[in-house]
């Protein structure tokens, strides 16, 4: 075991899989030699050498269909798009290529492509660099799509998506790279050293990819979320004084509708939240999973707290961001309901 | 995987701790290379497109037939508002380590395309420009109060908080708002040249980015686009050598220039020392005219030199050579035109210093007068409301009850 920020359980990952599986290649803008801006491929190519370290020139689309490529033909694309925000030129490829390459062949044709995208806000990065798109590519058949919300996870999901046959898109909340954040941008930064999750082995091990985690158990109200969220909910459940179960959806797509189910049968009451606009987004999915899965068990309406669905302001990023106050207020509801 | 790997991975002349060398960069020597007409068939000019437009020469001398003979009101005039862009990157760069402003993005090095260039466009072309063209709004007269507001998303901001510092915009002087996305703005220029020459006016537009944006599809569209129509536009590759960490090699600049990027479509392209005002005012002259008179879109390559970090987020130290910029060929645009006015005997030494001091003033009061307005830490801040409009023209209900919620979570009258 080791002490690991998110960024080096990423970095960790490529690594162990790079020297298991050489048909492992990194592609991406800035990740040779310069290891990446948020620098999760740093000392790879050193080590792995540039034909499987690759610089890429900036155009997405070409990233991801020449990924595609190699990957049809035997490779393990890791593909990193420096952030999430920039992901919409290699749109098309993701969507009517990659994710019914297996589809519309028969079986006959697949690529293992794993896309890793740092996403989410609170680092002041405005409307192009806080989004948290992943609603949309959950809404696309065909792919796998991920979000871990520590280090310990983002390791062993990373693994799972290499390893996947089918292609993944890694979503990695940028705001907990370098430590748990719990929405209060007032409090001081607190590193991973001091959580559990922090904790990473060094060698090889994976988290599978469609299990969700439940973090806090709890029995008085099911809180279901992802990502820089899962923090969030913790302490706004603290703040309300509520027991409640916090579960980590960890892969959006496939959901593992059995752990939601459990909890929100024992608990009765459930929230969901997440960053991403609320409008259509995966919060949706979830009520209505929920909602046809629990009925019976429901005490009280489900209810969502999410981004404004606005663009993602410069200005006003903690009235936008769904803090502690906005989810305290949500569970308040849920509670106060039925 | 049992043979030896041979795919071509470019690589930079020279990394941290080695000589900078700039032996691949193909340079012509001043006032050589012909001035075509501007009506010229492309397909007669593709040199321009491989030789390097020059005006100043090593002696600081105007020459040869792109000299565009500007009087030395015109001269003085560039030189002051290369000056003025640079202390306001200076100072904007002191600010963002200060933490007054989350970040920032400077043209240091860069200055004479956007100088050079706005000089040489009429006030109705419609300009779409990049992250580093902020000498296109100084030169055209937004004042710098209103561009350091934008960077503090204070309430005196022209995009209402809405946008990351340095995605400025000035619609009264025909300037798009930016995007921090890349080469978004290539294709939508070229519509707007289309727009223009649709309705049958005169104006023109001009778009810039740089040599990295140019692997984005974006930009091909708007080749495709421009060459296919003839549109009335200028499209710009500022070819500062470095893309973040990767250099210009990344792109595909290593066996053919950037303006040569055009010439499969029949546009013709002209690479101009990007460090040379004199010669960049005169291709972007004659490519005005060639535009103007109904013959069709202009790509310039200007050879230039990426002075600072790409941004404030960005250490370059770990990829380049620390000295690089002092090892280029092209040396610094402030410096040539400069040498240049003392040559002729309109300027000196002394009167610089005074113009940098004169500057410095100039933009220490605009910063007292922007945080007037408020900071990211001090008051007035600008209403939170004004996240929920302009989404659409007219606030949807939802939007509405979310901005209540808003409200009431913090307390604020609605």
């Amino acid at each position: 075991m080791s002490q690991m920020n998110m960024i080096q359980a990423i970095n960790s990952a490529h690594d162990i899989m790079m020297e298991k599986d050489p048909s492992v290649v990194v592609l991406g803008q800035d990740v040779g030699y310069f290891g990446g801006v948020f620098r999760c491929t740093d000392q790879l190519q050193e080590k792995y050498g540039e034909h499987r370290v690759i610089d890429a020139p900036i155009a997405e689309g070409g990233i991801i269909g020449t990924a595609i490529g190699m990957g049809v033909n035997g490779l393990r694309p890791v593909v990193e798009i420096q952030f999430a925000d920039y992901i919409y030129p290699g749109f098309d490829q993701i969507v009517s290529e990659l994710s019914r390459l297996r589809y519309r062949s028969g079986g006959e044709f697949f690529s293992p492509v794993t896309i890793r995208t740092p996403c989410g806000g609170g680092i002041r990065g405005g409307q192009t660099h806080s989004q948290s798109p992943e609603g949309i590519f959950t809404h696309i058949s065909g792919i796998i799509t991920v979000m871990p919300s520590n280090p310990y996870d983002a390791k062993g999901l990373l693994i799972s998506a290499i390893e996947s046959d089918d292609p993944v898109v890694f979503f990695e909340p940028k705001r907990i790279y370098n430590g748990p954040f719990d929405g209060d941008p007032d409090k001081p930064g607190v590193s991973w050293s001091s959580h559990p999750m922090g904790e990473v082995p060094q060698d090889y091990y994976t988290v599978p990819l469609g299990k969700a985690a439940v973090v806090e158990e709890g029995d008085e109200l099911t809180i279901i979320c992802y990502g820089t969220i899962v923090h969030v909910a913790q302490a706004a459940a603290r703040l309300t004084g509520i027991r409640a179960e916090i579960v980590d959806v960890r892969t959006l797509f496939p959901l593992d509708i059995d752990t939601l189910k459990k909890s929100v049968e024992k608990t009765g009451r459930c929230l969901v939240a997440h960053e991403a606009t609320r409008f259509c987004g995966y919060g949706a999915e979830l009520v209505a999973t929920v909602q046809q899965e629990c009925f019976w068990h429901l005490e009280a309406p489900i209810e969502r707290v999410a981004g404004w669905d606005t663009p993602y302001p410069h200005a006003f990023e903690w009235k936008y961001f769904p803090g502690q106050k906005r989810l305290a207020a949500g569970i308040r509801k849920v509670m106060e309901a039925g | 995987m049992t043979q030896k790997p041979y795919l071509h991975i470019p690589h930079p002349a020279a990394r941290p701790g080695e000589e900078p060398d700039f032996s691949y960069l193909e340079l012509s020597d001043a006032g050589v290379v012909d001035r075509p007409p501007n009506d010229e068939s492309a397909r007669n000019i593709e040199y321009l497109a491989h030789e390097l437009v020059r005006v100043l020469d090593d002696n600081h001398e105007a020459t040869g037939p792109w000299d565009p003979t500007l009087d030395k009101e015109i001269l003085l005039k560039a030189l002051r508002y290369m000056v003025l862009t640079r202390a306001y990157d200076d100072r904007m760069q002191r600010v963002q380590r200060q933490g007054k402003i989350s970040f920032y993005m400077q043209s240091l090095g860069e200055e004479a395309v956007s100088i050079g260039q706005g000089l040489a466009l009429e006030p109705g072309d419609m300009l779409f420009p990049s992250y580093r063209n902020q000498g296109l709004f100084i030169l055209r007269g937004t004042e710098l109060v209103d561009l350091m507001c934008q960077c503090l998303s204070n309430t005196g901001d022209m995009c209402k908080g809405r946008q990351m510092p340095v995605m400025y915009q000035d619609p009264a002087r025909n300037i798009f708002t930016l995007s921090g996305n890349l080469a978004t703005q290539y294709p939508q220029a070229v519509g707007w040249a289309m727009g223009s020459a649709i309705k049958g006016e005169k104006h023109i537009a001009v778009s810039w980015v740089g040599d990295g944006s140019t692997a984005e599809a974006d930009f091909h569209y708007a080749l495709t686009f421009a060459a296919v129509y003839q549109a009335p536009v200028i499209l710009n590759v500022v070819n500062n050598q470095w893309a973040i960490s990767t250099f210009q090699g990344f792109a595909g600049g290593e066996r053919r220039p950037f303006a040569a990027r055009g010439l499969g479509l029949g546009m013709p392209g002209i690479r101009v020392d990007g460090n040379d005002l004199l010669a960049i005012y005169a291709v972007t002259r004659w490519a005005t005219e060639r535009a103007r008179n109904g013959h069709g879109p202009t790509l310039i390559e200007h050879v230039t030199y990426r002075g600072g970090a790409h941004s404030t987020s960005d250490d370059p130290v770990r990829y380049r050579p620390q000295d690089e910029w002092a090892a280029f060929p092209l040396g610094d645009p402030i410096d040539r035109l400069l040498q240049h006015l003392v040559k002729l005997g309109h300027w000196s030494d002394e009167k610089h210093t005074a113009l940098e001091e004169e500057t410095k003033i100039v933009v220490d009061d605009a910063w007292k007068e922007a945080i007037s307005f408020g900071t990211m830490t001090e008051p007035p801040f600008l209403n939170a409301q004004l996240m929920f409009e302009d989404v659409y023209k007219e606030i949807p209900d939802h939007l509405k009850k979310q901005r209540d919620e808003m409200l009431k979570l913090s307390g604020e009258k609605s």
